[in-house]
């Protein structure tokens, strides 16, 4: 059975493949049934696989399935070889999983769409990257995996691509995350120049038994690494590129920008926890940047306009909690909320997707309203969704797995108070842009006359939407907290691969905890409401003229880190570009090919068609060389 | 006596330049270029009577083989400048120019 595994990443990968060679003839139904069929064969496998895991587990806690050696040089063999331990078990069965529901609403949301077979065929071979990567036995194919994502992500995005718009925000995207990604390259090369070997498992153990706690050399390696993760999971500085990535179908925002590839950075740092708990420095800069990420997203996402913008910086700001959570040691909560996130997330962007389906391509929230009778299916997926998101206690996912992250933040060894209250506050801001996103979308008079509804969902919408409400409501009782009820179905599982969190430090339980992110919970739905429904005209005057005005526009355009880049790297760049394009030593050559051209212009001119002229100038000729000769 | 020879010899060919340049008739160019071979041949002559050689009698007749073929397609060509222009002017023929 645990022979199968390699068939997991293979088979999308192998009708990626076909779909790109020979899509078009196959037709569009074709394209549509082999794209999902290849992606439900792969969530059997991973099922069977878990199922297997769960019954016999592999001994030693991990399988390794080697397929052959990459190649040999200078002592280096990096092999094509898949690890299967609990954490690879539960990213392969999320990923797939999540993955065949958003290509079952694709083959249906995509149906009008030009290019369905080219859709199909990239989505493919992302999801066979993205299973490359969480399988990969060592960080040189994980790296094959990380890059193999990056690429599906920028044809994605730019997937309409007769609009500029669309193929800019591709390129914006896969530069930025290229900025991490150099970072992540020279941490690869600076563990295998120290340790020799690039094997996960391998490399953990050398870095516990050559590196002590706090070394130098952990602590650059830890943060080059970090370097490839903020930018591959858009968190603090490199999230710039997440909103603009909304430019891809709505399909593919849901799966790749939502639920599965920006988590890849999440699941790197847990995969080299051991790594990171050498390195104070590099895991309190984990901790940071999930910190202020998730900060800032949160009050970006209050100001935005546009409904898939607001999710995008609200999944920037999830992951911020995941890094918190990964900064704070607390390894299983980080994938705890990643499983939750997947489910919650990509039901908010697919609901999002039949909204604007519904309304023929409108993205700007304003011009939506009173949707609720209209559209009730997406209405409850979002209610369903957005509570989890934000945390409506007791019944819903999101509220169980970001409450043990925001204890573990304040009663973690590396925890502090202000990393909690700061989680706090994020989860303030999230049931804030939640619930205004509902109640501005869903509630009140439609603002704008829209033509009718003419196309309502079908089943291959419909059933993914349901189960991914089912999924978003009870995902989360797989892991309850000690003082509720304290399963540890999650956690319990994953403790072979991820260490058990230890709380450290006393003086916060673990209930008021969730007892205050109830509260917050409540407060920040009650005053949105009253903004929005009950007085409109408060949020009006609050964004009015002054500072509130001012801090508005800031925040939606995410803190300026836009202007920011544009002005302390495209445009140095670009005037350096300029400056070198007429730069001294091309005017050497550029004299050179002038005076070519001056002689024989010349010349040409001696060659006149005139035969007297040319007889007198080899008389002349003639003439000086028998003078030369008798002088 | 052969600085005699070659003054003339020199002179003659001097005329054939001239007349080379200064004519504008093709068939008067072709004469001119005949002058300057007989210069040619006369100081052949010239030399190879200083010497007591045959040698340049002999350079003479091939100097008066090759005036033969080059007068054949000389007037060749100006028969067909002619037939294509209807005109033998050296310089109205100036197709072939930068």
């Amino acid at each position: 059975m645990y022979g199968w595994l390699w068939l997991e990443p293979v088979i999308p990968f192998a009708t990626s493949a076909a779909l790109l060679i020979a899509g078009r003839r196959m037709g569009r139904r074709a394209a549509g049934w082999i794209g999902t069929g290849a992606i439900a064969a792969s969530t059997i496998i991973a099922a069977l696989l878990t199922w297997q895991f769960i019954v016999h587990p592999p001994s030693g806690g991990a399988y390794t399935q080697v397929l052959w050696q990459w190649f040999a040089v200078a002592g280096f063999h990096p092999r094509i070889s898949l690890y299967l331990d609990s954490l690879a078990v539960v990213m392969t069965l999320v990923v797939s999983f999540v993955s065949f529901l958003i290509h079952l609403y694709s083959a249906e949301f995509m149906a009008e769409s030009e290019g369905y077979e080219r859709f199909f065929a990239y989505m493919n071979l992302f999801v066979a990257s993205m299973l490359t990567l969480v399988l990969a036995s060592n960080l040189l194919l994980l790296f094959l995996g990380w890059e193999g994502v990056g690429l599906c992500s920028y044809l994605l995005i730019g997937f309409w691509y007769d609009d500029e718009v669309n193929g800019l925000a591709g390129r914006k995207a896969f530069i930025v995350t290229r900025a991490g990604d150099v970072a992540m390259t020279l941490g690869l090369v600076l563990l295998v120049t120290r340790l020799g070997t690039l094997d996960i498992q391998e490399l953990m153990h050398r870095v516990t038994l050559q590196w002590h706690y706090g070394a130098m050399v952990a602590e650059v390696a830890g943060f080059l690494l970090l370097g490839g993760a903020v930018g591959k999971s858009a968190q603090f500085p490199l999230q710039t590129w997440l909103p603009d990535a909304m430019a891809g179908p709505t399909p593919t925002s849901a799966l790749i920008h939502a639920a599965t590839m920006v988590t890849a950075g999440v699941y790197l740092i847990a995969r080299l926890h051991v790594l990171y708990a050498l390195a104070p420095m590099a895991q309190l800069a984990v901790a940071l940047a999930g910190f202020i990420t998730l900060v800032i997203a949160g009050f970006s996402a209050l100001t935005q306009h546009d409904i898939k913008r607001i999710l995008a910086y609200s999944t920037i700001s999830q992951i911020g909690y995941m890094f918190l959570a990964l900064g704070v040691g607390a390894w299983s909560a980080a994938i705890f909320h990643l499983v939750t996130h997947a489910f919650f997330k990509a039901l908010l962007f697919l609901a999002s997707g039949v909204v604007i389906q519904a309304l023929h391509e409108e993205h700007d929230i304003f011009k939506m309203g009173g949707l609720r009778k209209r559209l009730p299916l997406a209405f409850w997926c979002f209610i369903f969704a957005g509570s989890s998101l934000a945390g409506l206690p007791l019944i819903t996912a999101g509220f169980y797995s970001k409450g043990v992250i925001m204890w573990s933040a304040h009663s973690s060894a590396q925890g502090a108070w202000w990393l909690w209250a700061g989680a706090m506050a994020g989860a303030f801001m999230t049931a804030l842009y939640t619930f205004r996103l509902i109640f501005v979308v869903f509630y009140g008079e439609p603002r704008q006359a829209h033509p009718p509804i003419t196309r309502y969902p079908g089943p291959a919408i419909n059933w993914p939407l349901g189960v991914l409400g089912f999924l978003s409501m009870l995902a989360g009782f797989i892991d309850l907290p000690a003082a509720m009820g304290g399963r540890e179905a999650l956690s319990g599982f994953l403790t072979p691969a991820l260490p058990r969190f230890l709380a450290l430090r006393p003086g916060m339980g673990e209930i008021s905890s969730e007892l205050l992110a109830s509260i917050l919970f409540f407060a920040g739905v009650y005053l949105i409401y009253l903004f929005q429904l009950q007085k409109p005209g408060w949020s009006a005057q609050l964004a009015g003229p002054g500072l509130g005005d001012t801090a508005h526009r800031f925040w939606f355009a995410d803190w300026g880190m836009d202007w920011l880049y544009e002005k302390t790297l495209v445009h140095p760049v670009a005037w350096f570009a300029r400056v070198n394009k007429a730069d001294g030593v091309d005017r050497i050559y550029d004299g050179i090919a002038w005076l070519s051209e001056y002689f024989h212009r010349g010349l040409s001119r001696t060659e006149n068609g005139r035969l007297r002229w040319y007889a007198g100038w080899v008389t002349a000729g003639a003439i000086v060389l028998v003078a030369l000769a008798k002088w | 006596m052969i600085s005699m020879g070659l003054l003339f010899a020199g002179v003659l060919f001097v005329l054939g330049v001239a007349g080379l340049l200064a004519r504008r008739n093709l068939l008067m160019i072709l004469v001119s270029i005949e002058i300057m071979l007989n210069a040619a041949g006369v100081a052949f002559i010239a030399a190879g009577a200083l010497w007591n050689q045959a040698d340049g009698q002999v350079m003479f007749l091939f100097i008066l083989a090759t005036a033969a073929a080059e007068v054949a397609v000389g007037l060749a060509l100006v028969l067909q400048v002619n037939h294509l222009h209807h005109t033998v002017d050296a310089d109205a023929v100036r197709q072939m120019k930068d």
